[in-house]
């Protein structure tokens, strides 16, 4: 699935906008808000939904290979946390919905959560 | 992209207690630092993986720190030492979940208890020593086979 | 749908003994930020967390919320066992990822 369908899907707002290129699909999803969950059990090249916006939640995103990132709630990141993940091309999206349906939503859709080895 | 290791090259960065603004800064340094070696992407993930959650834990419980690496053809050495409280119970310490993360750090998403069976989990070679009192050193081996 | 029923349909393990499972579930919330959890599960909701601190059972009692389902197979303390039956809070363990149970509940509630 495209950043786009999922964009679609979640009614979500675009804060930092895709690479034009950068148009590869997602097979797979985390919905965490503890970072280490995120490091310990996922698959790189994931799509992370969470609820918390600060500078750290990218720096973790890099580390465990995720590909974009979706704030829960019409959350919105801070400065901060907006020049780093533009920095590290990471896309920054805010849906209206909370992680439960967010993820409700998705999963019907067809995606699930790969795990790491 | 061929490995490009000349030796031994090591290096080191200052970590500071409480600080969430760079936390993760160092560990995205070395992670760089790999990628422009040509070191594989799956060792790169593993040694940033184990580096990161050492350098939030002397971010979370330690007055401060430093992170020295050591990156040669067959692997790379990290050690991480922190001042800091050092912990009373290592086997306990270790178990998924355990955690003695203050409230405040929780809502900041860390404090999961999953980051020394992370560590453990992503090196070849995991040793941690401790004195109470005094701080923390955590030694992690990623092989580059 | 009640809660009992969720159980059976996600085979979610439940770890609490003598809890009442035939509470009406109307929704779930996904967080593991208790200040979160805090502001905004609802009373008939189902908690999906990583969490497995004590005070998820204090939160989850005070929110009305019945039932705890913990993910990615991660143990419980019998403390937080415990302290969840005297509380009539029902804790269930699965080997999903929140993500997946996440879906996989909506698709019962919707
Ligand atoms: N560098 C350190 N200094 C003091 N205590 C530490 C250090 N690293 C870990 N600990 C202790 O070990 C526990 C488990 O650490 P960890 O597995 O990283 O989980 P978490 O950081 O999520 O609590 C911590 O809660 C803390 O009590
Ligand atoms: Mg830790």
């Amino acid at each position: 699935m495209t950043l786009a369908e999922i964009s679609e899907i979640l009614d979500a707002l675009s804060i930092v906008s895709p690479e034009e290129t950068d148009d590869v699909p997602f097979h797979s999803v985390c919905s965490a808000d503890l970072m280490s969950d995120v490091l310990y059990y996922h698959a790189p090249n994931s799509l992370l939904i969470t609820g918390l916006t600060q500078p750290h939640v990218i720096r973790t995103a890099e580390i465990a290979g995720i590909k974009a990132i979706v704030f829960v709630l019409n959350k919105k990141p801070d400065a901060r946390t907006i020049e780093l993940a533009q920095q590290k091309k990471i896309p920054l999206f805010s849906t209206p919905y909370c992680t439960y349906t967010a993820s409700g939503k998705l999963y019907e859709a067809g995606l699930r959560s790969l795990r790491d080895a | 992209m061929p490995l490009n290791i000349d030796g031994c090259i090591e290096g080191s960065y200052q970590l500071i207690g409480g600080n969430f603004a760079t936390a993760g800064e160092a560990s995205t340094c070395l992670k760089l630092k790999l990628t422009e070696l040509g070191v594989a992407e799956t060792i790169i993930r593993r040694a940033s993986i184990a580096t990161f959650e050492a350098e939030m834990n002397v971010i979370i419980y330690a007055a401060a720190g430093w992170l020295h690496y050591y990156i040669t053809p067959h692997g790379i050495k990290i050690r991480i030492e922190d001042m800091g409280p050092g912990i009373e119970d290592i086997e306990l310490a270790m178990q998924e979940g355990f955690s003695t993360a203050p409230e405040w750090v929780r809502e900041l998403g860390w404090g999961a208890g999953m980051g020394l069976p992370n560590m453990k989990k992503n090196s070849d070679l995991f040793k941690i020593d401790t004195v109470v009192g005094e701080g923390t050193t955590v030694e992690m081996v990623i092989n580059i086979p | 749908m009640k809660l009992g029923d969720i159980i059976n349909d996600v085979s979610l393990d439940v770890k609490t003994c003598n809890v009442c499972l035939d509470s009406v579930i109307t929704g779930a919330y996904v967080s593991d930020l208790l200040s979160d959890v805090m502001a905004n599960a609802k009373d008939g909701n189902v908690w999906i967390t990583l969490q497995t601190h004590l005070n998820i059972v204090a939160v989850a009692s005070l929110k009305g919320v019945k039932g705890i389902i913990i993910v990615n197979s991660r143990r419980v303390d019998e403390a937080v066992l415990k302290k969840a039956e005297e509380e009539g809070v029902a804790i269930m363990v699965t080997p999903l990822s929140a993500f997946e149970v996440a879906g996989k509940v909506y698709q019962l509630l919707k």
